[in-house]
């Protein structure tokens, strides 16, 4: 009994080299690559989930305060619907993919074959802790490859739960939970993995990938970054309004990497666009937002000082048009509006993960795509527009991992679509085949035979040789007839 | 007071920001530019190389040149389908919207070249930079002299000087380089570099592709089934080795893996064909490079010192200091734990290591690090299926050596210890770009359970949406079904 609280009691260097040697002797020995083995995994998250709804709903309550439909929604069900898209689809995913060949290597057959990197490694957030852990997780084992999953220490529950739950349903052998905070982490980082995949901030992410970088370790970074939400006139400002909402407070209460985090609008529309969000946020919070059960709080304190700090700044709370209250003791902010703060101030640069949303008005809605070209690549940008010519200046001018027009989020629930950042909002991307993809090595394999040998290929080298290479590689017919007639003459 | 290199990269970022490597016009008429420049001075690229490497005009069009017009060529005639989005699918849940990932620049790159294929290695990646509309910046290696300066001289006279720049220099122009921020580092060379590379790039959150090297093997079991067969095999091992820059390539073949009943068959095949192609001795040889420099040939000539090695060379072995030559040299089974079997050789040093049964060499190959390639000449299929699954390596080619470079359709990169990231064909492209997904959507239908307050109703009808449960969603608002 002392012994077993002992060694549960530091998770170390040594317990972190243990964990990796394992995983890689059950890899080597071919149990992850095994494609049954895969389904059975996939079948058995999807009954973990089924089989535990209440509790899980009742983790995320506990680390924060989400409300049973976000849990329900934008967890569980994203997740079950990732790995029974992953079950469906699998059989495709893992066929070799054919190549072209040239003449160039005539006569020679060619294809693409994907094979697991080995190890990974996937660290994921707090804010959807139970989505950002499995999902990722879900790439990897269709993939076919052994896993460490090290949930954020910031939500507690659903870490704790998730180890329980894995360690239950899934194969342990070969699939592991390691709970912990950062001496855990950087003892897990000092070890070498096939993949990294973390997500989170870009402090960490650049401590993720130096650590990598010893190892030559590929990774992917899910980061964040501010995203915007341009807003014309001319459009059904009620709906545009409860889009925001929903990708603002309804996210985890703006704790989310692709919530909006402040509003570009013209100086002619901002006052319109404040009275909308009064409206419809009272049409959905009602009169008393710090106490709707249908808000996230605040994960913890440190965040709660950080969002206080970003809205007392003098300069900023003169600005609040809306909200503003706070109760501390519940870790709960109220939807706070605010209109015009300054460029410089700390709200407009850093990510906000939280229910405070700026208004920046400009002269011109075309404006906005440089002010947003001009700081660092966000994850995504929204725009509620009807004017065609606008779209596609958007479309084609501002840079950030994804895009949505006329919606905020949604992109997120798009399996087809590659889910990632660009420049600080990170690197990699992953959803649907995405996932399976960023998790497997693409083998090229070219099949020649022993017939066509060419001598040109060979030395002795001589002008003849030149010329019918020349054509060879220059893949016309014609030419390489002229130069094998021309060097039959030599 | 900004230093010249700080101002260039500003102006490859000006330049970038400003939109002028956006347009198609402007990418294909650089691509077009870098064509007429090869064309037109391919004399002069076969004199740098000879100076640089000793290599023959044959080998310098065959592994640079032509590589080079060929993959410009292709380039030029994809690069619009390249450019356009691809449509994604969107279930119906979410009509009506339409989805796509389009393409895009990254922004100001950083190409690092190797010295073994000075053009080919600078170029190459300079082509899927170009065509996916960005800034570069190229940083050819200083250890061949004579290709960096054409570089340096040539590039400004040919392609838009304010979108790509060519810096000379050694490491310290390189690790200065490192410390700025740049939208993604294309590295070339060894792992340990790559290390550095990759660190460095972690500073700014830049990605990076690796294309590094290792021990790439050729297993040979093709040696009793036709004597045409077996010399066919023997002539593409000697190709593979001694033809690419005389073994300094990342995708030479290392070693060979062969049963021992049928080493000395190899052993003479590669003899007689070394003779043939290179000449009877260090004297007499020809249609070969040389040892690219002294720091290199100093390596070389230290992994045959060690007397247990020397005395397991069976062929060759005579080096020649002044020329910077070592001639084609086979070992047969060195000690494994000698620096010869567990360093990359990147030389005309060639280890046949011997083994009871062939299939050993999975095991064999399995218990090194990751290789660039694995060549397996073999007719067995069994046997080929079991390489595929049972090794992990960039890529593999059975029967037949370094072709797979010529192929722009299949990826061309690493995977574990011998790198990350891949290209050639459209995967250059891709390498230098971002993918953007992009959503549109209708301001209606709206699906009022989208929006708090949250009610059963509210959520079961989000449960069946998930689902894509159109059935049940009608049943639902029908009032048919409870939650």
């Amino acid at each position: 009994m002392a012994s077993e609280v002992e060694k549960k009691a530091v998770f170390d260097i040594d317990s972190a080299k243990e964990v990796v040697q394992e995983l890689r002797a059950s890899f080597v020995a071919g149990k992850t690559k095994d494609y049954e083995w895969r389904r059975t995994q996939l079948k058995a998250m999807l009954k973990m989930m089924d089989e535990n709804e209440p509790q899980i709903v009742a983790a995320l309550r506990d680390d924060l305060s989400k409300p049973e439909l976000e849990s329900s929604i934008y967890e569980i069900a994203m997740l079950k619907n990732s790995c029974k898209l992953a079950l469906k689809k699998m059989k495709h995913w893992v066929m070799p993919e054919k190549a072209k060949t040239s003449l160039a290597t005539f006569p020679s057959s060619a294809e693409i074959v994907s094979e697991p990197l080995g190890v990974v490694l996937v660290i994921s957030a707090w804010n959807y802790p139970l989505l950002l852990s499995l999902d990722p997780v879900i790439g990897a084992i269709a993939a076919g490859n052994a896993i460490v999953l090290k949930p954020s220490e910031i939500s507690p529950a659903t870490a704790s739960l998730l180890a329980k739950l894995v360690a239950n349903y899934m194969d342990s052998s070969c699939i592991k939970v390691v709970e912990g905070a950062v001496p855990e982490t950087t003892a897990l980082l000092e070890q070498k993995w096939d993949k990294i995949m973390y997500t989170g901030n870009g402090r960490i992410g650049r401590i993720v990938m130096a650590a990598a970088a010893k190892h030559l370790t590929p990774v992917v970074l899910e980061l964040g970054g501010k995203c915007p939400v341009i807003v014309d006139s001319g459009i059904n400002l009620q709906v545009a309004t409860r889009r925001i909402i929903a990708g603002k407070w309804g996210c985890n209460n703006g704790q989310a990497c692709i919530s909006p985090d402040y509003i570009i609008t013209t100086k002619d529309y901002a006052v319109e666009l404040v009275d909308s969000f009064k409206c419809e946020l009272e049409r959905f919070y009602g009169k008393n937002p710090l106490e709707s059960k249908d808000l996230s709080r605040v994960v913890n304190s440190n965040h709660f000082a950080r969002l206080l700090k970003l809205l007392d700044e003098d300069k900023v709370s003169s600005k609040i048009v809306y909200g503003g209250e706070r109760d501390k003791s519940n870790l709960k902010i109220a939807p706070t509006i605010l209109l015009d703060v300054p460029q410089d101030s700390l709200i407009m640069n850093e990510e906000i993960f939280g229910p405070l949303l700026p208004i920046i008005t400009i002269d011109k809605v075309e404006d906005s795509f440089d002010l947003i070209n001009s700081g660092t690549k966000p994850l995504a940008v929204y725009m509620f527009t009807n004017n065609k010519k606008l779209k596609e200046k958007f479309v084609e001018k501002v840079s950030a991992g994804g895009l949505v027009i006329n919606d905020t989020t949604v992109h997120l629930a798009e399996p087809t679509l590659p889910f990632g950042g660009v420049g600080d909002s990170g690197m990699g991307a992953y959803h649907g085949k995405f996932s399976f993809d960023t998790f497997s090595h693409k083998k090229a394999v070219l099949y020649r035979s022993f017939a066509g040998d060419a001598p040109l290929r060979y030395p002795p080298y001589t002008n003849g040789k030149l010329r019918l290479l020349k054509a060879l590689l220059g893949g016309s017919i014609l030419g390489i007839i002229r130069a094998l007639m021309g060097w039959s003459k030599a | 007071m900004l230093s010249s290199m700080e101002k260039s990269i500003a102006e490859l970022r000006e330049t970038f920001k400003n939109g002028g490597t956006k347009s198609i016009s402007w990418r294909k008429s650089q691509l077009k530019a870098l064509l007429q420049l090869i064309n037109q001075n391919e004399d002069s690229i076969f004199k740098a190389l000879d100076q640089d490497l000793g290599k023959s005009p044959v080998e310098s069009y065959r592994d640079e040149v032509g590589v080079l017009k060929k993959s410009v060529t292709y380039t030029l005639s994809c690069l619009e389908k390249w450019v356009a989005p691809k449509k994604a699918e969107v279930p119906l849940l979410f009509f009506p919207a339409k989805a796509e990932v389009m393409p895009q620049p990254l922004g100001v790159v950083l190409i690092f070249s190797s010295w073994n294929f000075p053009f080919t290695l600078a170029l190459d990646p300079l082509i899927g930079a170009i065509s996916a509309g960005n800034t570069v910046l190229l940083k050819p290696s200083d250890l061949a002299p004579a290709c960096m300066s054409f570089l340096v001289e040539t590039i400004p006279k040919y392609l838009d000087n304010k979108a790509v720049k060519v810096l000379a220099g050694g490491a310290d122009i390189g690790e200065r380089l490192l410390q700025l921020k740049w939208d993604k580092i294309f590295f070339t060379g060894s792992p340990r570099v790559g290390r550095l590379v990759m660190a460095a790039a972690a500073k700014h959150l830049t990605p990076v592709t690796l294309e590094l090297g290792g021990k790439s093997p050729a297993i040979v079991d093709t040696l009793s089934t036709t004597p045409s067969k077996a010399k066919v095999t023997a002539k593409r091992i000697v190709g593979g080795k001694w033809g690419p820059c005389t073994g300094q390539a990342c995708i030479a073949i290392d070693y060979v893996l062969v049963e021992e009943k049928l080493a000395s068959t190899l052993i003479e095949l590669l003899k007689k064909t070394i003779k043939r192609f290179y000449g009877e001795n260090i004297k007499s040889l020809k249609n070969i490079s040389r040892i690219v420099n002294k720091h290199q040939f100093q390596r070389l000539v230290n992994l045959l010192k060690d007397p247990n090695v020397a005395d397991s060379i069976v062929y060759g072995g005579s080096v020649d200091e002044e020329k910077l030559v070592i001639e084609p040299t086979i070992l047969l089974d060195p000690p494994l734990d000698s620096e010869i079997m567990s360093e990359e050789i990147f030389g005309p040093l060639l280890p046949i290591i011997t083994l009871k049964n062939i299939e050993e060499s999975i095991d064999f190959i399995n218990s090194k690090s990751n290789p660039l390639v694995i060549y397996a000449f073999t007719e067995d299929d069994t046997f080929k299926k079991r390489i595929l699954s049972e090794t992990s390596s960039g890529t593999v080619t059975f029967n037949d050596s370094m072709v797979q470079f010529l192929c722009d359709s299949l990826p061309f990169g690493g995977v574990g210890q011998s790198g990350f990231g891949r290209y050639h064909g459209k995967y250059s492209f891709d390498t230098f770009s971002h993918e953007k997904s992009i959503m549109h959507r209708g301001f209606y239908p709206e699906i009022e359970p989208r929006y708090p307050p949250w009610t059963d109703f509210k959520l079961l009808f989000l449960k069946l949406a998930y689902q894509f449960d159109y059935f049940g969603l009608i049943l639902l608002l029908l009032g048919f079904k409870r939650s």
